[in-house]
């Protein structure tokens, strides 16, 4: 991977001029690879990685496993496109294996996301059948381990 | 009954007090500080590699191994070796696993070394060179590197010091604490002086992954191991380990590779002493090798990134400090701020909460400079840094 994009993803809150310090780079440079980046689509977005139990949201989260009939045309992206714009829907994949997609969904309760399987999900032409997992315990998310506060164990002083 | 100091042995009680342990004691009992004191990484070890200790653990691997390390590790670090310096060692008779490269120096200077002889060794070096020269009933002879010289190892500067006694010469690079790599044409001399006395060379190389020529557009980029000159291999006794490029410091554990018979007189030693190296830490070892090179090149980038920075804004700030190729220090140059190292380190403590390490506790070659580690978070770097301009700025003004 790109060095500015392994810099980003680590941390996004740098400033051009730190990450022109770190890469080596001037500023400038930074800025054009980074508005080109952008602009072709390689970075989608820039967000912060939560530990909801830090700070007691107690919103829920499920994957959705749906097996869909796919298209002639176009095979599964069509429908796979229609439900990823739902904005419940925080991720959306294509998968191998016994199910085609697996969808994350995000809702304030368990009735929200339940209400949105049966009525939005599942009622779609083409969904043939949803398998419901409900999110209980995040131990890691987007590479960042939850309540892993690494402590610098190493004696102040040594040869 | 006598009193006990009294019954310390002398050659014990003639090791000087080590000047890391007295700036120890001088941070641990504050808040607050940024430390650059450290000599090791700030990363764990790789994941992989602590889970490969963990399931020798479950697997009830806890017993001895073979004097020598187990055969299956012995035959990867040969493998390792020859691909990294190009030199080939038989797993089976030249190849030692030991607690650390420390005991294998210890090794190594108590298997070679009668009363009196004399090991050549340049300074500032590791801390524990000539106690273990000193343990072992040997004589240690520093040869000064210097700051103007970019703490190269001048090999007409090793020829002055040889004499009929010399048995060992002692060698480290990249070197703790400057920093410093050995340039090839300079090593290349050092060699032929060793065949030309007939020297035994112990080479200490555990730096030797990390180097930073092409991140900094440096000449150095690759390592040369002096075992790997002609005419070298029979004469050298190469040590390397885990614990810097692999982040395993606590585990403990190092190698030496040389002749079978060095190999086995230290073995002697090592067999009534140690017995064995800890057979968990083999078995994070084995899976270092197997499978750790990735970690490795990206601790290593990391390291450069700071390297880059530390040095970068220490020269801004008006510090001298020259580009070292190696390890992960920097070594800069004190001398115009009128203070000596140790008074520089302990003021910079006092006032701005930042450990670095006097250069004289190196050896008195070190006086005049400091020792800053950078394997140490950006973000902490950054505000060391910080500091340090502050109280450089006032001895300015």
């Amino acid at each position: 991977m790109n060095a500015l994009l392994e810099l980003l993803q680590k941390d996004a809150r740098l400033s051009t001029s730190q990450m022109a310090e770190r890469l080596g780079r001037t500023e400038a440079d930074v800025t054009d690879m980074l508005d080109s980046l952008v602009k072709d689509g390689a970075i989608l977005g820039f967000h912060a990685v939560i530990d909801q139990e830090k700070i007691g949201d107690h919103h829920v989260s499920a994957l959705i496993e749906v097996k869909l009939t796919p298209e002639r045309d176009g095979g599964f992206d069509h429908m796979a496109r229609r439900i990823a714009k739902f904005g419940q829907v925080t991720s959306c994949y294509l998968m191998s294996g016994g199910y085609d997609l697996a969808v994350i969904v995000e809702g304030e309760d368990l009735r929200e996301v339940a209400r949105f399987v049966s009525e939005k999900l599942s009622t779609l032409d083409g969904v043939i059948s949803t398998a419901t997992h409900f999110q209980l315990k995040v131990y890691k998310q987007s590479g960042f381990e939850a309540s892993d506060l690494h402590e610098d164990e190493r004696l102040p002083v040594t040869p | 009954m006598k009193p006990l100091e009294e019954r310390i042995a002398t050659q014990v009680n003639n090791l000087p007090r080590s000047g890391i342990r007295d700036f120890f004691e001088l941070v641990l009992g504050r808040d607050d500080v940024i430390s650059l004191g450290v000599g090791e990484p700030d990363f764990s070890a790789p994941w992989h590699i602590r889970e490969a200790a963990i399931y020798s653990l479950e697997k009830g691997h806890t017993s001895y191994t073979s004097n020598l390390g187990l055969l299956s590790l012995r035959e990867e670090i040969s493998e390792y070796v020859d691909q990294q310096f190009g030199v080939n060692y038989d797993p089976k008779t030249e190849i030692l696993i030991t607690v650390g490269v420390s005991e294998a120096l210890d090794l190594a200077c108590r298997a070679l070394l009668n009363p009196g002889d004399e090991v050549i060794y340049h300074e500032p070096c590791y801390v524990s060179y000539s106690p273990s020269i000193a343990m072992a009933y040997g004589v240690a002879v520093p040869v000064e590197t210097k700051v103007e010289d970019e703490f190269v190892l001048k090999a007409e500067d090793v020829a002055a010091k040889i004499t009929d006694r010399t048995r060992l010469l002692l060698l480290n690079f990249p070197t703790n604490p400057t920093g410093a790599v050995e340039p090839l044409d300079e090593l290349k001399k050092i060699a032929q002086l060793a065949i030309e006395h007939d020297l035994i060379v112990i080479s200490d190389e555990i730096y030797s992954e990390l180097l930073y020529g092409e991140d900094s557009g440096m000449k150095i980029g690759h390592h040369t191991s002096i075992a790997s000159l002609p005419g070298m291999k029979e004469r050298t006794i190469l040590l390397h380990g885990f614990s810097k490029a692999f982040a395993m410091t606590g585990f403990r554990l190092g190698y030496s590779c040389a002749p079978q018979v060095l190999t086995e007189a230290m073995m002697k030693i090592h067999q009534y002493s140690m017995l064995c190296a800890p057979i968990m830490s083999q078995n994070a070892a084995l899976e270092a090798l197997k499978n750790g090179a990735a970690e490795v090149e990206k601790m290593r980038k990391a390291y450069a990134r700071r390297r880059n920075l530390m040095l970068k804004r220490l020269r801004e700030m008006g510090v001298p400090c020259f580009a070292p190729g190696g390890a992960f220090y920097l070594f800069p140059d004190i001398r115009k701020f009128g203070l000596s190292s140790k008074e520089f380190a302990l003021r910079l403590l006092e006032e701005e909460s930042v450990a670095v390490v006097p250069g004289d506790a190196f050896g008195a070659a070190g006086q005049g400079c400091v020792r800053a580690c950078y394997a140490t978070g950006y973000d902490q770097l950054e505000i060391a840094l910080d500091r340090i301009e502050a109280f450089v700025g006032r001895l300015q003004s």
